[in-house]
């Protein structure tokens, strides 16, 4: 195999960001992202990944550590001479253009020729499906339609990496929808690395390839969406994507595959043994609301399958459509049911509010939290 | 008038008065005077003529005095535009925003005279200046710097230079700077992000700027009076002469009136090009569209 340059495109080293002294924006970040990847950097409002995503194209030096492109440090190449392009969260049009000047800005600023330039943009206006609002003004156009020409001005340098930052936050659900599918379209075309900087663990979940959970400026967890959401390495991660119920308590029994928990809200439960664990250990284990089964009748013996089941009552029912989220409270705790609907109407027990119900699921579905185990 | 026109007739009507009694009519008065005869103790009196008119277009003097005041005002006001760009961005982007726009304002506070006549303190042949060369060996005798054509740009880009630094401070602070940002991303220096993508979002504050000063500078009266001396008088010093010194109304309105009017032809030029340049935008934009189908 002929490797002349790294495989990944992205490889940030120890990287730290202080700001004003003390504030630490980034705290010792390593990662590396493969070429062509659609990589995520999750995590809640001021936990850095904007940060990481501005020292990567640029915009902000890093305090310590390396940056990586292709294999070569970039520390010292100033922005503006990167491989790098970004969408910004604002879009950050320029007011004064129209939306094929805008587009046309880089391309422009490198005095190629006007040939050469009506011919990238245009097509650029074909892959960002603006045709036809080539000479409108920034003010004339939709949320969406703006999006589209951030991205289109962003790619038309054909950069290796194309950093976004929260691109979708400021529209509204059903188009959020529409722009993701868009730019996985918009990426499988051009096959380039795209870094996606969210706080919306749908969005990242839904369109990424892998993605790093990020909080108080230290990745928590990376992976792929379903790794991540099914096995969270501790509690932040756990709530951060999806929703979650937790146990904690002391582990009373342990075999080969089992581990018996002796928890104080809800007793005795069997938990999946992913991690080892020791009797008289305090874990803490999540489980997620969707696996829960919730009937009026109680469950038939699954052979061979090892089983939790309680008794409860439905305490409240929000219903959406294609699944009810319940709450059941089991003795005096409170635990999260989320049921989809496939048959509702048909062949489905109606469970209504007060409804006395069982809810049950496998051990093998709850999952031990790495912070849990003490 | 429709129920809005209405209420927007009735809230401007103070303002319609103001302009009308104390703008619109001695405008009318002037124009009036113009067209008449000097009364012999000042003052004017019939018949109608064009008299005024004739003598001062027909007058070299004139036409030279007109060069030199608008060359003074543009030059200066050019000045102005070129200190107060770099300025206001330092302001608009320094932490004590505040505390530097007071300092730009503090001057106002002063009596506007007062501050001419510190001028000529430090510029004169016993002044600052002088005597700060003098000391350093740099000129032999003590030297004037008053009574020049730039000593009348240096005073005016001193009084009008925060009439200059305030539009264009505001609509610097109203800049979003992320577009810097994005222009850098793509490829463009600092210098030339600022070039290409701020100096046209602030293109507002920068005509405002100019029009706050180079009109107040073309009418100048006091400063040229006080520092220009002979070589450095301006029209405004003119109008006064014919009005005090030769008593002739007609002779000072006319002045005025075929000031106005190049102002006002100045105006209706820059408006001119500039809507050119929109057709011409307008035009190019219409080409690519027509091209862009080809493609």
């Amino acid at each position: 195999m002929n490797r002349k340059v790294s495989d990944n495109s992205i490889e940030i080293k120890n990287v730290t960001k202080i700001f004003d002294q003390d504030f630490v924006a980034v705290d010792n970040v390593s990662l590396s992202i493969t070429r062509g990847d659609f990589f995520s950097l999750l995590g809640p409002s001021g936990c850095g990944k904007t940060t990481l995503l501005r020292i990567i194209a640029g915009l902000e030096d890093p305090s310590e550590g390396l940056v990586y492109l292709n294999g070569r440090i970039i520390n010292n190449i100033p922005s503006h001479k990167r491989e790098v392009n970004t969408v910004f969260q604002n879009y950050a049009l320029f007011p004064h253009l129209t939306v094929f000047e805008n587009i046309a800005f880089s391309l422009r600023l490198r005095k190629e020729k006007e040939s050469t330039v009506r011919k990238r943009v245009m097509e650029m206006i074909e892959l960002t499906k603006l045709t036809g609002q080539e000479n409108k003004k920034p003010a004339q156009l939709s949320g969406g339609q703006k999006q589209r020409v951030a991205i289109g001005r962003a790619l038309i340098n054909q950069p290796s990496v194309l950093l976004l930052d929260e691109p979708l936050a400021a529209l509204d659900a059903k188009l959020r929808q529409h722009m993701l599918l868009e730019l996985d379209t918009i990426h499988d075309e051009v096959g380039i690395t795209f870094i996606y900087v969210t706080h919306d663990q749908s969005e990242a979940m839904s369109i990424s390839d892998h993605l790093a959970v990020m909080n108080h400026g230290k990745i928590i967890q990376y992976g792929t969406p379903p790794e991540v959401y099914e096995s969270p390495v501790n509690t932040f991660v756990a709530n951060f994507i999806g929703e979650t119920n937790f146990f904690t308590g002391n582990v009373s029994n342990v075999n080969k595959e089992y581990i018996e928990l002796d928890t104080d809200r809800f007793g005795e439960i069997l938990c999946y043994k992913d991690l080892e664990v020791e009797k008289g250990q305090n874990v803490k284990v999540s489980l997620r609301p969707e696996k829960i089964k919730i009937t009026k009748k109680a469950p038939k013996e699954y052979a061979n399958q090892k089983l939790n089941i309680f008794e409860g009552v439905v305490e409240d029912t929000i219903y959406l459509g294609n699944q009810t989220k319940y709450t059941v409270r089991i003795n005096n705790s409170y635990i999260k049911v989320f049921k989809q609907h496939i048959r509702y109407l048909l062949d489905e027990d109606i469970i209504e509010w007060k409804d006395r119900v069982y809810i049950w699921w496998f051990a093998d579905d709850s999952y031990i939290l790495n912070e849990g185990v003490q | 008038m429709s129920q809005k026109n209405k209420t927007g007739f009735f809230i401007s009507l103070p303002g319609i008065i103001w302009l009308t009694l104390l703008f619109l009519i001695p405008t009318l008065i002037i124009v009036v005077y113009s067209f008449l005869t000097p009364g012999i103790y000042g003052g004017a009196t019939l018949p109608l003529s064009f008299e005024s008119y004739t003598t001062m277009l027909s007058n070299p003097g004139f036409w030279l005095l007109l060069w030199k005041t608008t060359y003074i005002s543009v030059i200066a006001t050019l000045i102005t535009l070129l200190l107060a760009l770099p300025i206001s961005y330092y302001i608009a982007t320094s932490k004590n925003k505040n505390f530097l726009l007071m300092l730009i304002i503090i001057p106002f506070w002063t009596n506007f005279l007062v501050r001419v006549f510190g001028w000529m303190v430090v510029l004169g042949r016993n002044g600052l200046v002088s005597w700060l060369l003098n000391f350093m060996r740099i000129t032999e005798n003590p030297e004037s710097f008053m009574y020049k054509p730039s000593t009348v740009i240096l005073v005016i880009v001193y009084m009008y230079l925060p009439y200059m630094i305030l539009p264009i401070y505001s609509s610097i602070e109203k800049f979003d700077f992320s577009l810097l940002e994005a222009a850098m991303d793509l490829g463009s220096t600092k210098l030339k992000a600022l070039w290409k993508v701020m100096l046209p979002s602030i293109k507002g504050g920068i005509i405002a700027g100019i029009i706050l000063v180079l009109i107040p500078a073309l009418g100048s009266y006091a400063i040229p009076e006080l520092v220009g001396g002979k070589d450095g008088a301006m029209l405004g010093n003119l109008i006064a002469r014919q009005l005090t010194v030769a008593r002739n109304w007609p002779s000072s309105s006319a002045i005025s009136m075929i000031f106005l009017l190049i102002s006002a032809l100045g105006l209706l030029i820059y408006l001119r090009i500039t809507n050119i340049q929109y057709k011409r935008q307008k035009a190019y934009e219409d080409y690519i569209s027509s091209n862009g189908e080809n493609i």
